[in-house]
């Protein structure tokens, strides 16, 4: 446990030194404090902010973490000559591009909410649910960034894999979702259609935001069960369990496969 | 000391090492030469466990080499490319390796004052030269009187008055009773420096001996000449 402190004491000194993490932070502070002094109130603010969220935080965790692992391969070389062992390397520079990162995220979209307000005590929870969701995904896309990573060997692969998986979860996959709903149309899909999108982090972030803007009823029957589902205590405790299997696994695998991986 | 035997590893259909026998004796500085792709960094990543043997067994001071992370810190490592957190200063990742390996042994901060390294201590490592990161990772290497010193290419990139700074340490360090290993494809180097010599080919080791006798073997004055009358012996 000494170890990795560490290892994530210098990691944070690493990167919190770097422009990205600045520019990362500047973005979601100027794009929040904007989407105030346009649109009003801070529901609205939080609509449009989870659209951006959604896309943004898994794009720029995995992309930048299959890059980062990548351009850390001589350190990682000179650390593991040391006498430190590889799953603590591992998740000392896992934990370490998290942190900053959902640091960025947080301090650049919380702020703004600080200075211009809630309009009602009810948003409180949807700003809570915005923000906790955020970090999710930060901590889910960097994680699957180092399974990539420590896949493949070649950093043009793991790069292209990084952002195919990115277009699968945000984009493709809703499609997917789609097609088969119009396919089966005849057919009571809601319970295969909820299982389908606690396989995707996601969708699963996004009905959780949604839910507690109490716009589900605009989603018809199929938002009705998937309000019945998700706003149930089994529900929410099924989809927090689904995000934090999607925040352990691939680390887990990734650091399994880290110890035999050859250098 | 090293012991190595039967060591084999293959990367996908790539035979790369095909069963290395070698023994490293104490206070003994073997180079490793060999063309490029010849095995020589993967048999220095085996012994330093950065990559798994397939078959074989390799001892380090008398422990195993085989997942235990300990021996490592009797080894100091100069790797061929010297890269860092972009971020971070000299000092501090100097002070991060100090930080990890946590001996109570005085440091050896000779290459450092050497190289006069404290001019640069507070830059980032992103912004310093080729050759002025090759003097920090010496500096790593050196720095916890290691018994073993793995140095990969150690001058390539450095100016030739560090250079011979870097070598005159190597001799020192060699005179202390130290287990040295050395790649360089500078022969002047290697004959300036080794007692042994491990030439490499596809895998397998084509010659290894005492430098001098096989200089004197071969009747060649230089390193270069005397591998290539080993080569074309072996070819006639």
């Amino acid at each position: 446990m000494k170890a990795l402190r560490k290892i994530i004491k210098y990691e944070l000194q690493n990167i919190l030194r770097s422009k990205w993490i600045l520019i990362y932070t500047l973005f979601f502070f100027l794009l929040t404090d904007s989407l105030f002094r346009f649109g009003g109130s801070s529901g609205k603010v939080v609509l449009s902010l989870m659209n951006v969220i959604l896309l943004i935080i898994p794009l720029v965790s995995v992309v930048f973490g299959v890059m980062y692992l990548y351009n850390s391969r001589e350190y990682i070389e000179l650390m593991l000559s040391q006498p430190l062992k590889r799953r603590t390397l591992f998740l000392g520079l896992y934990i370490g591009l998290t942190l900053p990162l959902t640091l960025g995220f947080l301090i650049g979209s919380g702020l703004p909410f600080l200075v211009h307000g809630v309009d009602i005590v009810a948003h409180q929870a949807i700003v809570f649910m915005l923000l906790l969701s955020g970090i999710f995904l930060t901590i889910i896309f960097v994680a699957l960034a180092f399974l990539i990573s420590t896949v493949h060997e070649d950093r043009v692969k793991g790069l292209g894999t990084a952002i195919i998986s990115w277009l699968l979860f945000a984009i493709i996959y809703d499609g997917l979702i789609l097609m088969i709903t119009y396919m089966f149309i005849d057919y009571p899909l809601e319970k295969p259609v909820i299982a389908l999108t606690l396989l995707n982090p996601i969708d699963l972030a996004r009905i959780l935001i949604m839910l507690k803007l109490d716009i589900a009823a605009l989603m018809g029957y199929t938002g009705a069960v998937f309000e019945k589902f998700f706003a149930g205590s089994l529900g929410l405790f099924i989809s927090f369990l689904s995000l934090i299997l999607w925040s352990t696994l691939p680390i887990w695998i990734g650091s399994r496969m880290f110890e035999r991986k050859d250098f | 000391m090293i012991q190595i035997s039967g060591l084999k590893k293959q990367f996908g259909k790539l035979e790369v090492l095909k069963g290395i026998d070698l023994t490293l004796n104490t206070g003994n500085v073997t180079a490793i030469v060999g063309h490029n792709g010849s095995g020589k960094t993967t048999l220095i990543k085996a012994i330093l466990g950065l990559v798994g043997a397939d078959s074989g067994k390799i001892f380090v001071n008398d422990t195993r080499v085989n997942g235990d992370v300990r021996y490592k810190a009797e080894i100091g490592y100069m790797p061929q490319i010297a890269r860092f957190p972009e971020n971070l200063t000299v000092a501090e990742i100097i002070t991060l390796i100090k930080d990890l390996r946590e001996e109570e042994s005085a440091t050896d901060d000779f290459l450092y004052d050497a190289f006069d390294l404290a001019k640069e201590a507070d830059k980032p490592l992103r912004t310093l030269s080729g050759g002025t990161r090759q003097k920090v990772s010496a500096v790593i290497a050196f720095l916890f009187q290691p018994k073993i010193l793995i140095l990969d290419e150690p001058t390539a990139g450095l100016d030739p008055l560090s250079s011979s700074i870097l070598q005159d340490k190597i001799l020192e360090e060699r005179r202390n009773g130290k287990t040295i290993i050395l790649t360089s494809h500078i022969m002047s180097e290697i004959e300036a420096l080794a007692d042994e010599l491990v030439y490499l080919q596809d895998g397998e080791i084509f010659y290894n001996g005492h430098l001098k006798s096989m200089l004197r073997n071969t009747g060649e004055k230089k390193l270069e000449r005397a591998i290539a009358r080993l080569i074309e012996g072996a070819a006639a």
